[in-house]
């Protein structure tokens, strides 16, 4: 397990971390690319200031209709990726690791907000589990791509509660926090994740047709 | 759960169309599809749909049924992911609900945007869906046919070339009865404006064409029509995935008005229409604006009142709503001209909720009235949200500036039993306006 574990922290590590800036990076400069190719008459009216004034709507809570129609899923989403990217970036336990290997190190959120902003994202991915299940116009849609997706970002919060909580073996639980945590990175440039990638340029590009051709607010 | 599938209604265009397809040229042109016509977005919006079901809420044949296989994207589960799903090899028979749903179950409102925080546009994968079924010869019999009359004759109605000019002299010498100096120019190069109708409204609403002559001789404006093909600003064959022949039609339109030399072509209060010569055919001839600058009928109103050249003997008394069309609403964003022209002509104007850009839809628009009497009941009884929203409002008339949603909304009004009457602004203007020479 000891191995397992230096293998998780070193070089698997560095592959999860190389997949991810790379994979992502490679599908985004392929994805403008192809755009430009073959979306040209689409890419023409791509205008940046409607694109962010939309975009300022869409991160607010409630600040599109959308929101507003559905505020369950609104608290909740926005709840969950606020946590989803402040746990990673900002727990003590993360930078440690970082400082250890790299000498990199900054300011960490306390351990129990840390604690909580975690309990946070495995309740809301209950929520998503709960909708995919009980609400007919998600379950309609729902595929096997989707629970995958979601139970690995369950999977890894969840494991990382339970290692900082100590309930059951504690390498064990660390281990298989690290290796899904991994797996999460690698997946997002190559699942439905992407949508990290791709959602802001596709607002941003809905968001030009409407401000710059159509007149007309997309939010 | 319910599918398409399992509401299926017989078309003698979808299924003779099925009938010539197997898998393996269903797949062929698929591929070829989606080689050579798209791109990035469709590529975007496959991959990163996160299935929450939040754009549910937008659409009103899931509002009003509340059945899980109406919603936005469901619509697209149930058709473009099967397609690639299975990389286009497909049973006929998926191509026939794929077309049902396309077809008939949207009406590419784009009201979903409002609701997509990834901002999918559903109305486009939609679309996609008909070019396919346009390509693989499956597209709904009345439809089709309307396609076919643009082909034909570069109009929607199977209108005659000496038809057109024919029923416009007409028109003309009815006007003149009521206003001695009117008429309806013809050919005038270099007027300040072409306005161009839909072949309906010469086939069976020429009164529209009368109304806009008589509101334009009482306002003293430079115009003209042509008397040759590219009259006709509609455009079915956007509806049916002919893009060839949707592009045929908007050069026609733009060559017609060039030939004229006019400053604008003025157009009709169509909302499909405006979309097609506004915001599409110009993309698919490279255009990346207009040739000739485009004005809706909302927004010439507006220009005419605001230089003070419409007068009005009175306001219209009774309490009036206003529908918003999707085309010129989110389409162009005439939201507030609509209603400074509404209010210019109106006592009371009481708003229906939601309203402007996040307005319900007619559920005739997007071609899906075209698709003629065997949908019709689909698109009413899916459309009972728009029945509940215009009751709310408590009032009597309607305004709404679209042809389309003329057709839909009295549709729904008669099978609601709502008590209302659609009118068109220009019906509102004829009525009010003064008629100084008017014997």
């Amino acid at each position: 397990m000891h191995a397992l574990f230096n293998l998780a922290v070193g070089p698997l590590a560095w592959l999860a971390f190389a997949l991810f800036i790379l994979g992502s990076a490679y599908r985004l400069m392929a994805m403008r690319a192809l755009a430009l190719k073959k979306d040209a008459s689409f890419v023409a009216y791509i205008s940046w200031p409607h694109a962010l004034k939309s975009l300022a709507h869409w991160i607010t809570p409630f600040g599109a209709l959308g929101w507003r129609e559905n505020p369950g899923v609104t608290v909740v989403t926005f709840a969950f990726h606020i946590c989803l990217f402040l746990v990673p970036l900002f727990l003590m336990g993360h930078i440690a690791l970082f400082d250890a290997f790299h000498g990199w190190s900054w300011p960490a959120l306390p351990d129990t907000v840390a604690d909580t902003l975690s309990i946070v994202v495995v309740a809301a991915c209950l929520y998503f589990l709960w909708r995919r299940i009980a609400v007919p116009e998600v379950r309609f849609i729902t595929r096997t791509h989707d629970w995958l997706v979601l139970a690995l970002v369950g999977a890894t919060f969840l494991t990382g509660v339970l290692a900082y909580h100590r309930i059951g073996d504690n390498l064990f639980m660390t281990t298989l926090h690290i290796l899904c945590g991994e797996a999460m990175l690698v997946a997002i440039p190559f699942t439905r994740l992407s949508h990290m990638l791709f959602g802001f340029f596709s607002r941003g590009y809905i968001a030009s047709e409407f401000g710059s051709v159509r007149h007309a607010k997309d939010w | 759960m319910k599918t398409i599938a399992d509401r299926l209604i017989e078309d003698v265009g979808l299924r003779r169309g099925v009938d010539r397809l197997t898998p393996e040229k269903i797949q062929k042109v698929f591929k070829e599809l989606v080689a050579g016509e798209c791109g990035a977005r469709m590529k975007t919006y496959m991959e990163t749909c996160v299935r929450c079901g939040m754009c549910a809420k937008a659409c009103h044949y899931y509002m009003s049924h509340k059945d899980p296989s109406y919603t936005p994207v469901a619509k697209v589960s149930q058709t473009m992911w099967r397609l690639f799903d299975a990389d286009g090899k497909v049973d006929p028979k998926v191509i026939y609900e794929c077309a049902q749903v396309a077809y008939t179950e949207c009406n590419l409102c784009r009201r979903c945007i409002h609701y997509c925080p990834l901002g999918i546009d559903t109305g486009y994968i939609i679309s996609v869906v008909r070019r396919l079924c346009h390509k693989l010869g499956v597209t709904p019999q009345y439809i089709q046919d309307t396609a076919h009359s643009h082909s034909a004759t570069m109009n929607q109605m199977w209108v005659k070339d000496d038809e057109w000019p024919d029923t416009l002299q007409w028109q003309e010498e009815e006007a003149r009865e009521e206003f001695p100096g009117l008429r309806i120019p013809l050919d005038v190069e270099g007027a300040d404006f072409m306005y161009s109708v839909i072949a309906p409204e010469p086939k069976f609403r020429t009164q529209l064409i009368y109304q806009a002559a008589a509101i334009f001789n009482a306002a003293g404006v430079s115009w003209t029509m042509p008397s040759t093909p590219g009259w006709d600003n509609s455009n079915m064959a956007m509806f049916t995935g002919d893009s060839e022949i949707m592009a045929r039609i908007e050069r026609a339109h733009y060559e017609t008005a060039q030939r004229l030399r006019v400053k604008r072509i003025v157009m009709g209060e169509c909302g499909h229409a405006f979309r097609a010569v506004y915001d599409v055919g110009n993309r698919w001839l490279g255009w990346k604006w207009h040739p000739v600058p485009v004005v809706h009928s909302v927004d010439f109103f507006w220009q005419l009142i605001q230089e003070g050249r419409i007068k009005l003997t009175h306001k219209y008394a009774e309490p009036v709503t206003i529908h918003d069309p999707c085309n010129i609403i989110r389409g162009r964003g005439l939201m507030e001209k609509l209603r400074e022209v509404t209010h210019f002509l109106c006592e009371n104007v009481v708003e229906m909720t939601p309203n402007r850009e996040h307005n319900y839809c007619c559920c005739a628009g997007g071609g899906v009235i075209n698709c003629g009497p065997p949908f019709k009941n689909v698109r009413i009884v899916g459309n009972s949200i728009k029945a509940e929203q215009l009751k709310a409002t408590g009032v009597h008339t309607l305004v709404a500036p679209c042809h389309n949603c003329h057709g839909g909304l009295e549709d729904i009004i008669s099978k609601f039993g709502l008590n209302m009457h659609t009118k068109f602004l220009g019906d509102l203007i004829y009525e009010l306006m003064e008629k100084p020479e008017a014997e």
